[in-house]
């Protein structure tokens, strides 16, 4: 208690700080309180809002939200074969996002982990996580300029002869995903190949196996975890947006129904409702996850 | 181990990769030197003009000061929030410990247009005006985790033993956080700070929902990038963007030293602290 005695002397100050010295709780309390306070009004109070405004429903004659619980949203979207078209569609996508920044993420985990030496680790790591600094919109942009009508694309296609325009559409959606996301596969593919003791490879290749067999049996089990691990930024990523599709797409994905639907349409309950559509589903794929040991790869 | 052939693959592989990374932000940058206002390629004619013409132009001029002004107060929130959560878990057991990180991490780890919607739906459902300050207090709830983390992970690097000779020494709280604990942490939570601002100064997806009709930067694109009039004012602002956000995560990088990287996987990467080990 040092500093409560020789404090006492320095006044005000001193007494105040020997004060909360002696009283952890109300230290405890002035640090967390505000955080605390502003997490729970402006992010969870607003979270917990949405949640029950997807059990209201817009009245269909004034426009007016009516403020009644009802399942009335939810019914619409179990029923309406267009929603079921498109989630069945984001999910899909979602998925063909994962599986391709996988493989192209593979090369570059492997270099860093266990080709490059220390300096061209560093450089190599840092050249992957680079990229999403840059805006997210301009990346987009980017692949708008690249697959258009007319672009970068269209043009080296046409140099070797193949008369093909990816346009706006499902596969240019699929492109840029897949390069949006590709960092966040990166990262915990690394680390899970990094983990890899180099002695099982040896004992492996001692026992006889070839360099794909020991990928194969040795190599790619215990770096599923951390593949998993990357993929949930991917698949989750792409379950929410809506700016990749409005840009460089031509349908619609469970992102732009939520926007469309409080913006076009200002239905906020509906767009509430079908918000929990990807929730739902990354809860599926997080349960899926937590049962391959990704939770431990992060 | 690996055979040659397999290594060389691997090392074209991760070339290609990383071109494919790379050049579509090559191609955002050649496109705004383009003398057309198609966007064909291959590029005939090449002009700054656009540069100028993009500087006097007062929507770019209005986006950009509402931009500024929005990371920079949504940056400051998140400094205060972050950095007075990063010392309570740091300094304190207490229950529900254990939920502070995955809280915090959560606007950034769902997806964005969950917190745009949630933020949407409360304003308007008790008649809030939208408002530069709509924006900025979405802004600062995604911010105060980059700061959190990266003041946390070094609290935890510095240890104890330093503010308990302080104290042993006489000095008081505010003596000791003076002089002993914030020059430690000091450039912790300017990184943070710099990754916050580049982050609010990046932000679309929440931005498009808590907005109403104000503009900010990444907006101007958004609402500009699909009229062929504004192609070249779009193509120079993107460039522009591009270079603001790399100057602060160079900073900011050169500041969190080697052990600790401040931005860790990027922006999506916090997460990653949540399973760190003692917490």
């Amino acid at each position: 208690m040092a500093s409560a005695t020789v404090g006492a002397s320095r006044g005000m100050r001193a007494r105040l700080s020997a004060f909360f010295f002696r009283h952890r709780l109300l230290r405890l309390a002035a640090l967390l309180g505000p955080p605390g306070a502003w997490f729970a009004v402006i992010y969870l109070g607003t979270l917990f809002l949405l949640f029950a405004t997807a059990f209201w429903h817009l009245d269909p004659f004034t426009g007016l939200v009516v403020k009644q619980f009802s399942l009335q949203n939810f019914q619409t979207i179990v029923h309406d074969p267009v929603y079921r078209t498109i989630i069945v569609r984001t999910v899909g996508i979602s998925l063909a996002v994962v599986a391709t920044d996988v493989v192209l993420a593979f090369p570059l985990a492997y270099y860093a982990a266990r080709l490059a030496p220390a300096r061209a680790k560093n450089a190599v790591l840092i050249a992957v996580v680079l990229p999403l600094w840059a805006n997210y919109l301009v990346r987009i942009f980017a692949w708008r300029l690249i697959l258009s009508p007319g672009g970068l694309l269209v043009w080296l296609f046409d140099k070797i002869g193949v008369h093909w325009s990816v346009g706006y559409s499902n596969v240019a959606v699929w492109i840029t995903f897949s390069y949006l996301w590709l960092p966040y596969v990166v990262l915990p593919m690394y680390a899970a190949l990094e983990r890899v003791p180099g002695s099982l490879l040896e004992a492996s290749s001692d026992l006889g196996a070839r360099g794909w067999k020991t990928f194969r049996a040795v190599v790619f089990p215990l770096i599923v975890p951390g593949i998993v691990a990357g993929s949930i930024f991917a698949f989750s990523l792409t379950l929410g947006d809506y700016i990749v599709v409005q840009l460089v797409g031509n349908t619609r994905f469970i992102g732009n129904v939520i926007y469309d639907s409080v913006g076009v349409a200002s239905n906020i309950p509906f767009a509430a409702a079908f918000a929990l559509v990807p929730v739902a589903i990354m809860s599926i794929y997080l349960f899926v996850a937590w049962r391959l040991g990704a939770f431990e790869a992060l | 181990m690996e055979s040659r052939a397999v290594r060389i693959a691997i090392k074209i592989g991760m070339v290609l990769v990383l071109a494919f990374l790379y050049v579509p932000l090559l191609i955002v940058v050649i496109y705004s030197f383009n003398n057309d206002i198609g966007q064909t390629w291959p590029i005939d004619s090449f002009t700054t003009k656009y540069y100028t013409l993009a500087w006097q132009n007062s929507d770019v001029r209005t986006a950009l000061g509402t931009s500024l002004l929005v990371a920079t107060i949504a940056t400051l929130l998140a400094f205060v929030f972050g950095s007075l959560a990063a010392f309570a878990v740091h300094r304190f057991r207490f229950f529900g410990r254990n939920a502070v990180s995955f809280v915090l991490v959560l606007p950034i780890a769902l997806p964005g247009i969950l917190t745009g919607i949630a933020l949407n739906n409360a304003i308007n459902n008790y008649g809030i005006p939208f408002s530069v300050w709509t924006i900025m207090i979405g802004h600062a709830t995604f911010c105060i985790v980059v700061v959190y983390n990266n003041v946390l992970a070094r609290l935890r690097r510095t240890g104890g033993s330093q503010v308990e000779a302080s104290m042993d020494l006489g000095a008081d709280g505010w003596q000791t956080f003076r002089y002993v604990t914030w020059p430690a942490i000091r450039t912790a939570v300017i990184a943070g700070m710099l990754l916050a601002f580049a982050l609010s100064f990046d932000e679309i997806v929440v931005t498009n929902f808590t907005s109403g009709t104000e503009i900010t930067i990444p907006k101007f694109i958004y609402d500009n990038l699909r009229q062929p009039r504004n192609r070249p004012i779009v193509n120079v602002v993107a460039v522009i963007v591009l270079l603001v956000m790399v100057i602060p995560v160079y900073i900011a990088q050169k500041l969190a030293g080697g052990g600790e990287s401040a931005t860790g996987g990027g922006q999506r990467a916090a997460l990653r602290s949540e399973t760190e080990p003692g917490l």
